[in-house]
């Protein structure tokens, strides 16, 4: 597929104009749900509604019936890991990018844990530099919350702040020292940036490779207690209570850190939460044979811990759902269970495994949508997650009940270890747009 | 000789000189009235008194530091003192004697006047309970500096012609900071508006209740202010996640020429010394025009020489 540069430039060019009708507009921001028309013009949505049909268009504009189906705003995808800088041989910006549009994601951003890691403004905006030039879809920086991730020193909140990094993280290693994690929090409060940590506690995870339980001693393999995460969790969120600052947790898996979580928000603690599509749609069971591509941190863990999440998120007690799209090759995972790393690709397959929750009536579209959209934008401060007028054109438009089967071969990620290999899903990306452009159309694949 | 001032009507009720805590706004007024008198006296030729002949004043600095203590030493000799520096390199401290062993042991030598610097907060208090002299503090950890507070309000005053009413934006590591806690009490008892300017992780729990108000954006805390006192960083902090680095300090809470011009135009700037320039202060402000930095180390020794006499006066035998 061509690349056209930065997404933020395609406003400036001429771009023509592009009219959906007959559309199911899904749009979280506001609670619109209904059958309609959306035009998109010089980047941007110039109207949106019920009162827009095919002839309300202007005559330059290319004309889409959407037969019912779905637009909605593009997903923001809070948790991605590339392998640029350092390791591209598992995935560039660039083969990312292209899953990401092939997969609904019209913002990624990145996690600082590349070789160099992303802690400094000069690498900030080299990362920025790059995905100008190479990605298709917009790309923002995660910035690491301490200096290397050593969990020590407090990076440049306010510098990397304004060299647009657009949250703050130790990646996948936890702040094992709650003093440093006080100091962070206390520190980002005074900018106003979100600091989000990966609650897991490493002494408790040792050498755990897998969820605590009947499964992993049937299998012979050490565990990691919910314990490990529910602890880290609960001495996080009383830190934000003493400290202040912006606190997100990733990714949780224990539905034991569900009434932690619900404590901080009813005292109204500035505390939000995601959850990875992993946790949301597998559960230990899926370890089966020892199979690599779902070893993961935080673990899959119990049927029982699946449901509870699945209802956090439908209630919105749980905020966000991260593809956490982590690409490793045979190298990595090629190994026994227990020697592998963890991590699985989800850009491609994030919005299809999510609306296995729809088809189940778990969750209404409209808060899956939020989930990967509104909700992460709004806590990034980003200008997405949106169909209102005004707002940048990125878009999906997407049939929720078309049937496909995931096969490895035609995944554009560079690193292939899906969860999903041969899992057969219900609903596909038909085309997304980022500024206007359209950067994926199933149709001419 | 010079004759001595005339003495001050007001009396100095106190044997110590603890800490700002335990003073009245009227002792303020009467320590600073005295100490500029020997301002004058500091400018001349003939520069030495009599008040403290046949007295002992020792200098026990646990902590070192150049300045404090040859301002002290200076102060003792120029009202007539036998003056004594212990340092605690040359110490018997080092070799494991306890404060209050120490405290015996100069007891015995019948000093008049100690002047301590300690590293603990609360050392000096501890100390000054066990000798029958008089003592000073020249810092205890981050509780209090009561001369440096008093030569900053002498600045001050002679500066702005008053105390009450001016807006003092004190600006940066206020956490470790005795010089902050002296300069809020002096500042608050007087009738100054003060302002803290410092990241969150360098203001300590509960300042606010301290009647200050808080700031952290520089430009936004020294705004309209009429001095603007700045902290040192200690290079040290950058360790322990509290700071991010030298870099980011400087380019929010350096004070440059861009961000003072969003003080009054006639502002002050002060700096208890010693300056990281290019982290707190450029060096362009430091020595600039409304720099008043070297001067306030002039008022120091016009301070301690105030703070010793009015003890002295309370001395038995006096």
């Amino acid at each position: 597929m061509a690349v056209w540069g930065s997404p933020e430039r395609f406003e400036r060019e001429r771009v023509a104009p592009v009219g959906f009708h007959n559309a199911r507009l899904v749009d979280p921001s506001t609670g619109r749900d209904e059958i309609g028309g959306l035009l998109v013009r010089k980047g941007r949505i110039a109207d949106i509604g019920s009162h827009l049909s095919a002839e309300t268009f202007p005559e330059d504009a290319e004309i889409v019936d959407a037969g019912g189906k779905v637009v909605a705003p593009g997903l923001v995808d809070m948790r991605v890991f590339t392998g640029e800088p350092g390791f591209e041989h598992r995935e560039t910006i660039a083969s990312a990018s292209r899953a990401a549009a092939a997969g609904g994601v019209t913002t990624m951003v990145c996690m600082p844990d590349t070789d160099p890691v992303i802690d400094d403004v000069a690498l900030v905006d080299y990362v920025q530099r790059l995905a100008r030039g190479t990605s298709i879809v917009r790309v923002r920086p995660m910035a690491g919350l301490t200096k290397d991730l050593n969990g020590v020193e407090i990076s440049e909140i306010g510098l990397l702040s304004e060299a647009g990094a657009v949250a703050f993280t130790n990646g996948r290693r936890p702040i094992t020292n709650a003093q440093t994690m006080r100091r962070a929090l206390t520190y980002a409060r005074d900018f106003d940036a979100l600091i989000v940590h990966h609650p897991e506690d490493p002494d408790l995870v040792g050498e755990g490779v897998m969820h605590e339980g009947e499964t992993a001693t049937r299998l012979g393999l050490p565990g990691i207690p919910a314990e490990a995460e529910t602890v880290m969790l609960s001495r996080d969120l009383k830190l934000v209570g003493l400290a202040g600052g912006r606190y997100h947790a990733g990714q949780l898996s224990a539905a034991a850190s569900l009434k932690t979580l619900r404590r901080a928000k009813d005292k109204n603690l500035p505390v939000t939460a995601g959850v990875s599509i992993n946790n949301l749609t597998l559960n230990e069971n899926d370890v089966g044979a020892y199979r690599t591509f779902v070893k993961l941190s935080p673990p899959l863990r119990t049927e029982d811990d699946r449901l509870g999440l699945v209802e956090a998120l439908s209630e919105g007690l749980i905020d966000v759902i991260v593809s956490s799209h982590d690409p490793q090759d045979v190298e990595t995972k090629r190994h026994p269970f227990a020697e592998a790393e963890d991590g699985a690709i989800g850009l491609e397959t994030l919005l299809a495994a999510a609306l296995r929750l729809y088809h189940s009536g778990d969750v209404p579209l409209i808060r899956l949508i939020d989930a990967m959209s509104t909700r992460p934008a709004g806590l990034l401060g980003l200008e997405g997650g949106s169909l209102e007028a005004g707002k940048p054109a990125d878009i999906i438009f997407f049939d929720p009940d078309m049937p496909w089967i995931v096969k490895v071969d035609e995944l554009s990620s560079r690193s292939k270890n899906t969860p999903f290999e041969d899992a057969r899903m219900q609903g596909r990306v038909l085309r997304t747009i980022v500024a206007g452009r359209t950067v994926y159309d199933y149709g001419s694949r | 000789m010079t004759a001595a001032p005339a003495p001050s009507p007001i009396t100095f009720p106190h044997r110590h000189l603890l800490g700002i805590d335990q003073l009245s706004p009227a002792d303020i007024v009467s320590l600073l009235d005295l100490a500029d008198g020997f301002v004058d006296i500091n400018r001349q030729v003939e520069k030495k008194l009599s008040t403290l002949r046949g007295r002992t004043q020792i200098n026990l600095f646990f902590e070192a530091s150049t300045r404090t203590q040859s301002s002290f030493e200076l102060a003792g000799k120029r009202l007539g003192a036998d003056v004594m520096n212990m340092s605690v390199g040359s110490s018997s401290v080092k070799k494991g004697e306890t404060l209050l062993d120490t405290a015996v042991t100069l007891h015995a030598m019948h000093p008049d006047l100690i002047v301590v610097r300690h590293h603990s907060a609360g050392a000096v208090e501890l100390l000054a309970r066990k000798v029958g002299c008089s003592v000073v503090n020249a810092g205890d950890g981050a509780h209090e500096h009561p001369t440096q507070a008093l030569l900053d309000a002498l600045t001050m005053r002679r500066h702005k012609g008053r105390l009450q009413g001016l807006t003092v934006a004190i600006c940066g590591d206020i956490l470790h900071s005795r010089v902050a806690r002296s300069n809020i009490l002096l500042l608050s008892a007087v009738g100054a508006r003060v302002r803290l300017v410092a990241p969150s992780t360098l203001l300590p729990a509960g300042i606010e209740r301290t009647g200050v108000e808080i700031y952290t954006d520089l430009g936004t805390g020294i705004r309209d202010a009429d001095v603007v006192m700045m902290l040192r960083l200690q290079r040290e902090r950058m360790q322990g996640a509290l700071v991010p680095s030298v870099r980011e300090y400087f380019h929010y809470f350096g004070l440059d020429a861009a961000k003072l011009a969003l003080a009054r135009p006639d502002a002050i700037v002060m700096h208890p010394g010693p300056m990281n320039r290019g982290v707190e202060i450029d060096s362009d402000v430091a020595d600039g025009p409304q720099s008043v930095i070297r001067e306030q180390v002039e008022m120091g020794v016009a301070v301690r020489m105030a703070v010793l006499e009015a003890l002295a006066r309370n001395l038995p035998n006096a």
